[in-house]
């Protein structure tokens, strides 16, 4: 079986018992990244000196007998709104082509010491706005899976390389379903943990009180190994959670007797039919082994969709005030004064999607409407998190589509920025009121296109959330179903 | 709340975005109908409820104000688009 496609569990215990050298692994996986990229535009940028240095690193630890971690050697690639020190770090934009930060960020860091492989930076949307990655100055990324379709975004970049075997494992960010719909759209798992959990120092920040950082992986057993590496507490970052982390490989076990899993109507509600029937075959497996699954009402999502782009939005607009030219990244070339700087550099830095974000955020704090949207929308946010404790009072998981429909043709949506939205109604929840939820692989429709099933716990459920997943994996294959549009 | 041409504009101007007339037009399409969906958020019953900044409750984090080792002044400067004698060059903006 060609290297690339093995997962980064299996890859990583080649290379420790010297079946196969750290520096083979990523030649090979940098030699397919060159050659496929062409083709998706998933990498921004690739940094083969970085990658052979490292892997070179590795492969002399273990011909000096170190012990290493799970995933030593193993080739990832990262999107490119994490920092990596003197490497390129873009998101996706104009505003940051140049931008080459002067320091690492703490999943990154973490993946450097663990011996991971640095591959290269994914492209996304642009400061991960978007659920299609159409808005990236650098380009559409394309579905491995079918070159006219979207890979999801705003990850879009960590999906498509993982689905077209172009590194290992990837990591995204999640704000209102970043990682979970691409994993969806391209036939990964993919998930968003728990706030706080991640440390998101190093994340450039979109929404800060939404953002996640997750892993992207062929497998639920990936999934594990990626979390008990980039999952830790960090001073660096006032929301990291000063909790203990479990052993998440402690989760891997083939057993779902006895949880309850809840199905939410309004979940399903305008999804396609064959997304909805994969859906509830994923569930009826689950129940033969073992799972009680009933049918529930949560009304609060109704409003969801509607308070998580005000909150984002006026998020956004706070964050993205940075961007004014003065310290790094773009410059506008001709100004009167420096307010005019400020205009043009922004003006001329940011791409539609973008200036419609500041624009909502900006109104929705503005004097006036404060109350009548961002308060009102924050009020929604309490709503929601009081809707999904009462839930797991009773439910272990909460199962749903990730998306009502498979990866759409790319500009079906672009123009319509509503359109676009409503979308996002599955995923969005779970970031305000800060619980995990996975993406899994449950099937295909007529057209060979994956179909992402979502599971949600209640804060700190990860170990709940793999042990279904690695459950659900152990009698299903349809994460193995390979990319045939590349 | 139907948005007009002029909230774009004083909105523009409080972004410091500089938006051309002939995306001026399609903003305030897009940001009406952006609006109007928002406008859901009416519909909701909220009275009492207190609103939430955060999904997992944070306290405000402290250190102790002891000085550490921060980044060389080289690094910061890195990504000027314009430095001189170890500043950021901007324009002037004092008379």
């Amino acid at each position: 079986m060609d290297l690339n496609k093995l997962t980064a569990t299996e890859i990583a215990a080649k290379i420790k018992s010297k079946e196969v050298s750290a520096v083979e692994v990523a030649k090979d996986t940098i030699s397919r990244a060159l050659k496929v990229n062409a083709k998706i535009n998933a990498y921004i940028t690739i940094c083969e000196d970085v990658a052979v240095e490292q892997a070179l690193l590795i492969d002399e630890k273990i011909a000096d007998g170190e012990t290493l971690s799970s995933l030593a050697g193993v080739p990832y690639a990262l999107k490119d709104n994490i920092c990596t020190k003197d490497i390129l770090t873009t998101c996706g934009s104009k505003m940051l082509y140049n931008f080459k930060p002067p320091y690492n960020a703490f999943v990154s860091e973490k993946l450097q010491e663990a011996g991971g492989v640095l591959i290269g930076k994914l492209n996304m949307d642009e400061f991960a706005m978007g659920s299609s990655n159409e808005t990236s100055y650098f380009g559409t990324v394309k579905n491995p899976h079918n070159r006219k379709c979207v890979p999801g975004g705003s990850s879009g970049g960590s999906g498509a390389a993982v689905a077209a075997d172009t590194a290992y494992f990837t990591l995204g960010s999640d704000t209102g379903g970043s990682v979970r719909l691409p994993a969806s759209f391209c036939g990964a798992v993919g998930l968003k943990p728990t706030y706080g959990m991640v440390s998101r120092f190093g994340l450039v920040a979109f929404a800060s009180s939404l953002d996640q950082i997750g892993p992207v992986t062929k497998d639920a057993v990936d999934c594990a190994n990626v979390m008990n590496i980039i999952s830790g507490y960090d001073n660096m970052d006032s929301t990291s959670l000063n909790v203990a982390r479990p052993d998440y490989t402690k989760a891997l076990v083939a057993d779902v007797k006895g949880i309850k899993i809840a199905l939410p109507k309004e979940y399903f509600i305008g999804a396609d039919s064959s997304v909805v029937q994969k859906i509830m075959d994923a569930v009826r497996l689950l129940e033969s082994m073992g799972a009680i699954v009933e049918e529930i009402s949560i009304p609060a999502t109704d409003y969801a969709l509607a308070a998580y782009y005000i909150i984002s939005s006026a998020e956004a607009s706070s964050n993205l005030a940075r961007y004014d030219g003065v310290k790094y990244g773009y410059r506008a070339k001709d100004y009167s004064d420096i307010t005019d700087m400020y205009f043009k550099t922004r003006g001329e830095g940011f791409g539609d999607e973008v200036k419609r974000r500041i624009m909502i955020g900006t109104y929705a704090l503005s004097s006036g409407y404060y109350d009548a949207y961002y308060k009102k929308a924050q009020q929604v946010r309490t709503l929601i998190k009081q809707g999904f404790n009462e839930v797991f009072e009773k439910y272990d998981i909460i199962a749903s589509p990730v998306y009502p429909t498979t990866a759409f043709k790319i500009g079906e949506k672009a123009d319509d920025p509503v359109k676009m939205y409503t979308g996002d109604i599955c995923t969005v929840s779970a970031n305000i009121a800060g619980i995990p939820a996975i993406s899994l692989p449950c099937g295909a429709d007529g057209n060979n296109m994956p179909i992402g099933l979502q599971l949600m716990a209640k804060a700190f459920g990860e170990p709940t959330l793999l042990q279904a997943a690695y459950t659900y994996q152990t009698a299903t294959d349809f994460h193995k179903q390979e990319a045939s549009g590349i | 709340m139907k948005i007009t041409q002029n909230d774009v504009e004083y909105v523009a101007r409080l972004a410091r975005l500089h938006i051309s007339d002939e995306q001026k037009e399609k903003l305030t399409r897009d940001m009406a109908a952006i609006i109007e969906f928002a406008d859901k958020l009416s519909e909701i019953d909220t009275t009492g409820v207190i609103p939430e900044a955060h999904a997992i409750p944070v306290q405000n984090v402290f250190r102790e104000d002891s000085v550490k080792q921060s980044y060389s002044r080289d690094d910061i400067l890195s990504n000027a688009p314009e430095k001189q004698a170890g500043c950021f060059c901007v324009p002037k903006i004092v008379e």
